[in-house]
């Protein structure tokens, strides 16, 4: 195992972390923002791995499991929400679908 | 020496492909970028010892997972730029601010809060258990016995996930034509 220090592998996913925040609240498309989610779900195992190392068991990489079958359910779901909504307005712009925004 | 290396390169590629993410107008390239950054924290999981997530992580997300976002990409025809103008004025500065903000935070919590976490035996524990039980096996063992309900309720979830793709991405074929009705058709069959 490497001898870096945990606190720069939890460094670099609160920044990238932070990197998919921004890029949901800045991007426009659905698909792109979707990435962005990703991109923290991404963010949060590295947390995980980092904890489990610095606990010294392997509990942590079990959470990562599990998130990984979530993630893979989420995408599954939302990619065919985007879809049926590009079915219907020909867009995947979040702007475009505002009809429940007050 | 060699793992301060290793480690500066994934921290290159992985802050920087997900800085490119947010600066790129075509979603194919936000996509490539995804995968380069989650390649680049397989290696990050490997540095740390988690061997099994390493492969999964490249097997499901850079491999399983892309792949199906690249397919709708494409399927939806949705690869052209972008318009990068600000729909909301001051939109992009606060959402820097915003940024910045969690960041600290991000990092306040994490300070202060690593006593918390380092309670259990620390770094040498998992190097001793990659090496007697195996990773896997180490996984595996924790997976079947202390998180064997979670895991199942694993397959509840899944299954849920495949009937709801089922509902929302059909077609309702009209009788006789042989051709899926579109939606507003589809409606009046149903009415």
């Amino acid at each position: 195992m490497t001898s870096v220090d945990p606190g720069y592998f939890l460094a670099l996913g609160g920044l990238m972390f932070t990197i998919g925040v921004v890029g949901v609240l800045v991007r426009r498309n659905a698909i792109v923002i979707f990435m962005f989610v990703e991109l923290m779900l991404n963010a949060v195992n590295l947390f995980f791995v980092t904890f489990a190392r610095m606990q010294g068991n392997v509990n942590g990489q079990v959470v990562v499991f599990f998130v990984l079958v979530v993630a893979a359910a989420e995408v599954v779901v939302g990619l065919a929400i985007i879809i049926s909504i590009f079915r219907r307005r020909a867009s995947a712009n979040v702007d475009d679908v505002s009809l429940l925004r007050w | 020496m060699l793992d301060e290396v290793v480690f500066g390169v994934t921290f290159v590629v992985a802050l920087g492909s997900s800085i490119a993410m947010l600066f790129a107008p075509n979603a194919v390239h936000v996509a490539l970028f995804l995968v380069a950054s989650q390649v680049a924290l397989a290696l990050a999981f490997l540095l740390q010892g988690a061997y099994f997530i390493a492969a999964i992580q490249i097997i499901l997300y850079a491999g399983a997972i892309m792949v199906l976002f690249l397919f709708v990409i494409m399927l939806l025809g949705v690869d052209r730029r972008e318009a990068l103008i600000e729909p909301l004025t001051g939109q992009r500065p606060l959402a820097a601010a915003l940024g910045v903000v969690l960041a600290a935070l991000i990092g306040y919590v994490a300070i202060n809060g690593v006593d918390l976490v380092t309670a259990g035996g620390g770094e040498g524990a998992l190097n001793e258990i990659n090496r007697d039980p195996g990773n896997v096996m180490a996984i595996a063992r924790t997976l079947f016995g202390d998180y064997l309900l979670p895991f199942e309720v694993t397959s509840v979830l899944l299954v849920v996930a495949i009937v709801g793709v089922m509902v929302l991405a059909r077609t309702i074929v009209q009788a006789g034509s042989g051709f899926p009705a579109g939606e507003e058709e589809a409606e009046e069959v149903a009415a």
